[in-house]
């Protein structure tokens, strides 16, 4: 019977499917258990586990309490919303490099919080809201600009590579009017930064993260259908207009509120979803083991910068030092196959 | 099955500021095969894309069952009418299974579990095109008519009672073209699955459809039979060619035989 072969692969691949959603969340979970207990010096798991649980413990309380626990909590946090928003954009233009950080809408976010930080000495929740403002407009211009009777994914990222330039040099004009008192602080930022986490800073970031992204997630079929193609997508019911929509203003939410608070940490948008594509292949969509990707990928990136390289260095240098060269590699190969993207 | 009307009236419809179609009228004859055939940049794949609401009309409006398809829910309207289009993109790596069972999008909402019965209609359609043994392979790893019968089976696991193609015949070579149109015939024969389809071949059209429209610069310049549609008169008409029409000894249908400026017999 061929019905029985076809439930047979679909049940295959569902099966795949979920022992790669379980075992990422299994090494993000080893993960964070880690982090929480070995820094610069070791704090045993039961101390850890008293801490959580809101015990004073006399010389433990703070170092998990005050700084791996926000830290490791704000790593997940930002990477889940990075990986998500990436991948999501990278779907729906079925192409790697139109990531948010690669078409300037991640920059925007920041140009925004850059600005309301130096100039208007804003911060908190007033950032974030400037961010996911600047994030939504910065795609509606670069949509804008590369509309013409229509949008093609080529277009829109050489538009968005070209607004993204004018953003960064907008965030280091707005840096070098800066007192010299605030510069420091904004260019760790700028790296994309971990240090000074605090729990309090994690609320807007999880907000985003239940509304932005259960709304996408809840999507993820329609969101599917658009890499056949519009015209195939919208025959098969999908309002291809109102999908799209939906996708940018939650992707851009996730992306926004997750800069403001952590910083643009670098390329972690970009790899995310390719690395989630490339693992669960043809099972599936990569969307939701793309937030999985990210939150790993800051979680390790940031452990990696404080305690295992020569030196400490903020997150988003780690991330950027494996980013550059997927986007060198990127590029060649579209170079090679003619330019279509 | 219940037979749905689809009809066009007075559409006009275009991209930017060109108007492609202007006040076209057509009757989709219910349960038959249509063929649509014209010049290049006639409107032909204008007309499809408007009649399956993927195109927004000017003016006029195409109707499903009375309403208005640009008004419908895109969710309903593709539970009756599926598209073709011209050149879908498969999504890298992509299995045929996995294609295929995308044809039952638009029977589930947002939360809907996927059932026993969407496993039959995929696997009713990988059957129906002869696709079921390279279920799990990568479609693009298939050759161009192994590919066509993919997307084919994508749309009847849409189960649809009216399938709109558009030139679901290009890049194959004939005998793959042979194939393809008699899978349709099978599927209008056996489901009575009502069939619109955008044809380049002039008599591969007369030889497959019931009903032949022939259009010229946005407008609908006759329709009807294939003997009444393919005449040398109209062939000059709408493609600016002379020809000679002849009955095609092998179906009885009309066929056109060109006329060119060399190796004319007796010329």
């Amino acid at each position: 019977m061929i019905a029985d072969a076809v439930t047979a692969g679909r049940l295959r691949r569902a099966r795949y499917r979920s022992r790669v959603i379980w075992t990422a969340l299994a090494l993000l979970a080893a993960g964070f258990a880690v982090t929480l207990m070995l820094g610069q010096s070791f704090t045993p798991p039961q101390d850890v586990l008293r801490v959580l649980a809101g015990h004073e413990v006399p010389g433990v309380s703070f170092t998990v309490g005050q700084l791996r626990l926000p830290r490791a909590v704000m790593a997940i946090l930002a990477g889940l919303s990075f990986g998500l928003g990436g991948a999501a954009f990278q779907i729906m233009l079925r192409n790697p490099l139109a990531s948010p950080d690669i078409i300037g809408i991640s920059s925007g976010a920041s140009a925004a919080a850059v600005f309301a930080i130096v100039v208007m000495g804003l911060d908190g929740a007033a950032v974030s809201v400037f961010a996911v403002l600047a994030g939504l407009g910065v795609a509606i211009a670069i949509y804008a600009l590369s509309f013409r009777g229509g949008v093609a994914g080529t277009r829109l990222i050489l538009v968005g590579i070209g607004v993204q330039a004018m953003m960064q040099s907008f965030i280091s004009y707005t840096l070098s009017r800066a007192p010299s008192w605030d510069l420091q602080e904004a260019i760790r930022w700028l790296a994309g930064s971990l240090n000074g986490a605090q729990l309090a800073q994690a609320v807007p970031v999880l907000l985003s993260l239940l509304v932005f992204g259960g709304l996408l997630v809840l999507r993820t079929r329609d969101l599917e259908a658009l890499r056949l193609g519009d015209d195939a997508a919208s025959a098969l019911g999908t309002d291809v207009g109102r999908t799209r929509a939906l996708v940018v203003v939650t992707a851009v939410g996730l992306i926004a509120v997750a800069t403001a608070v952590v910083g643009p940490i670098s390329f972690v948008a970009f790899l995310a979803g390719p690395i989630a594509a490339r693992i669960v292949g043809p099972n599936g969509s990569a969307l939701l083991p793309a937030a999985l990707v990210g939150a790993a990928l800051v979680l390790a990136g940031d452990y990696a910068g404080q305690f295992l390289l020569p030196g400490r260095y903020p997150v988003g240098v780690v991330t950027g030092a494996l980013g550059a060269p997927y986007l060198i590699y990127l590029i060649i190969r579209v170079n090679r196959t003619g330019g279509s993207l | 099955m219940t037979a749905h009307t689809l009809c066009v009236q007075q559409l006009s419809a275009g991209y930017g500021d060109r108007l492609i179609l202007e006040g076209l009228d057509l009757d989709v004859l219910p349960g038959r095969m249509t063929a649509i055939v014209g010049a290049n940049a006639c409107g032909k794949s204008t007309l499809l894309r408007s009649m399956s609401r993927l195109l927004a009309p000017r003016g006029g409006q195409v109707l499903l069952d009375g309403k208005a398809v640009h008004r419908m829910a895109p969710r309903k309207l593709a539970q009756v009418l599926g598209l073709l289009p011209q050149s879908p993109t498969a999504p890298e790596g992509i299995t045929v299974a996995d294609l295929v069972s995308r044809g039952r999008h638009p029977h589930h909402g947002i939360l809907s579990r996927w059932s026993r019965s969407d496993d039959q209609a995929v696997a009713a359609a990988l059957e129906a095109t002869r696709t079921a043994d390279l279920a799990e392979r990568a479609v693009d790893e298939l050759s161009g008519g192994q590919r066509q019968r993919v997307w084919i089976a994508m749309a009847l696991a849409q189960e649809t009672d009216l399938l709109l193609l558009d030139e679901p015949t290009t890049f194959l070579d004939i005998a793959h073209q042979v194939e393809v149109l008699d899978l349709l015939t099978d599927l209008n024969q056996r489901r009575g699955t009502t069939i619109v389809m955008v044809l380049h071949d002039l008599n591969l059209a007369a030889r497959y459809a019931d009903h032949l429209v022939a259009m010229a610069a946005g407008r609908l310049h006759v329709s009807g039979s294939p003997d009444e549609v393919l005449t040398a008169a109209n062939v000059r008409a709408v493609f600016g060619l002379d020809s000679r029409i002849i009955a095609d000894p092998t179906s009885g249908r009309p066929m056109m035989l060109p006329i060119g400026r060399h190796r004319m017999a007796g010329a």
